[in-house]
């Protein structure tokens, strides 16, 4: 299930990228568009393996850019920066609860194009920014945030579906039941 | 904590990154045609979803609809036809009139329709692709126009599809012209990353006096774009740097937010 897991998160990075350059929905009713890959490198960072954050990283980065008009190669390391230190700090981090990954999610979503336009100011070309982008800025955190519990609750369910559950031992042998009601004597 | 492990793909993510980023101009986008070529199959997908519905709302269109439909557009292009019989007069007499000057033969520009593929996922740039490439004829800095006006320039070509810079994208300025007795000239650039309908004029002369509402049309200056495509209508304008230039709000007549199909103005 580890390899079909990690498979499903680059899927799904593929499929969220796409959307993203062909949904216009987002940027007709609230002005921005929302990155999800923010929020599948915490998904990543938190469930899998360094591998699949490092995959992620690099195949959501060329991807995203490949239908951008950014540098080729720019959108790696934000993703990577923001998806190492979760990963490495995950096991003091209460995942399974909601109110975190929203949390994280809302982090990771304003990091990860903050150190995009760094990137991109630090290599001299000119993003289009301005006080609009702040507003831009808030819709994808809050987006982000949104959309980590709902990727964590997707891949649970494709878990669910797909995984074999583990066999549980159990210590209950119903022909050693002791049975104290008289009356079936 | 720092597994040798994590080291590992710390090293190997950043140099794969900064191989990537270090590479040639021409390697990098043909490196990022190819990475944009695996989303054809979705392209297809989508273009297909997107046709179904049409497609089911024109099998159950009654005939009466579609014989009232096939009148109209037999009206329109009668009236057309007659339009363009009245241009090609004009045309040819201004033929005759700069061969008479001694002005060079303008040449008529062609007309390439393009269907919208994607937009920019990300929020700092204005870029749209299209689904005409190299193989179509496409080169760089060829105009893209709807029928309201002016949406832009080619930036980048690869076999099948082309990367369009919208107008109000910081790497797409136009030199543009208000239709007011000055003919002043600026040039129209990025406003701001929220409203994709505005741009602003610059550089005009500290002299203009516009006024709201005046026609913006690109002046023909700088060679990429021909003269007198429309581009917008002026909503304010204000004196900058102590009155030495003007600058305006224009309202751009294409609307840029819905693009789904665009011209390309092929010489």
């Amino acid at each position: 299930m580890k390899a079909l897991n990690s498979i499903l998160v680059l899927v799904a990075a593929f499929i969220a990228v796409f959307g993203e350059a062909v949904i216009t929905a987002p940027r007709h009713w609230l002005g921005a568009q929302i990155d999800l890959l923010p929020a599948l490198m915490i998904y990543a960072a938190l469930s899998t393996n360094i591998v699949v954050v490092s995959l992620l990283a690099v195949f959501g980065g060329l991807w995203f850019d490949s239908l951008s008009a950014n540098p080729l190669g720019l959108t790696i390391f934000p993703l990577f920066i923001v998806g190492f230190p979760v990963f490495l700090q995950r096991d003091l981090i209460l995942r399974e609860l909601p109110f975190a990954q929203v949390v994280l999610g809302g982090i990771a979503s304003a990091v990860v194009p903050l150190l995009a336009v760094l990137l991109l100011l630090t290599a001299g070309q000119k993003p289009l920014l301005g006080w609009g982008s702040l507003w831009q800025w808030i819709v994808m955190t809050a987006g982000g945030a949104v959309a980590t519990p709902v990727f964590f609750t997707l891949f649970q369910w494709c878990d669910d579906a797909l995984g074999y559950k583990p066999r549980t031992e159990s210590s209950f042998r119903p022909d050693r039941e002791i049975l104290r009601d008289r009356r079936r004597f | 904590m720092f597994k040798q492990k994590n080291y590992i793909a710390l090293g190997t993510v950043a140099l794969a990154a900064v191989l990537i980023l270090s590479l040639p101009s021409s390697a990098a986008s043909r490196l990022k045609l190819a990475l944009g070529s695996l989303f054809l199959p979705l392209f297809g997908l989508a273009g297909a979803t997107q046709q179904l519905p049409s497609d089911l709302a024109d099998s159950v269109l009654p005939r009466r609809e579609l014989l009232r439909e096939i009148d109209n557009l037999r009206r329109e292009n009668t009236q057309l036809q007659a339009e363009k019989l009245q241009a090609n007069a004009l045309a040819m007499e201004n033929d005759q009139l700069r061969s008479l000057v001694g002005w060079e033969k303008q040449q008529p520009w062609k007309m390439r329709l393009a269907h919208v593929v994607t937009r920019d996922p990300a929020n700092w740039w204005r870029t749209i692709e299209i689904d005409l490439g190299s193989r179509d004829g496409m080169t760089a800095n060829l105009p893209v126009m709807t029928t309201d006006g002016l949406v832009g320039r080619i930036a980048s070509v690869g076999y099948t599809r082309s990367e369009v810079v919208l107008v109000g994208d910081p790497k797409c300025k136009v030199s543009a012209m208000v239709d007011d007795p000055g003919h002043d000239i600026g040039v129209l650039s990025a406003s701001g990353p929220l409203d994709s309908s505005l741009a602003d004029l610059t550089y005009l002369p500290g002299t203009a006096a516009l006024k709201s509402g005046q026609q913006v049309i690109t002046s023909g200056i700088g060679g990429v774009f021909p003269k007198g495509i429309p581009l917008g209508q002026i909503v304010d304008s204000r004196q900058v740097d102590f009155g030495l230039y003007t600058e305006a709000r224009v309202k751009l007549s294409a609307n840029l937010g819905s693009l789904e199909v665009v011209c390309v103005l092929t010489p």
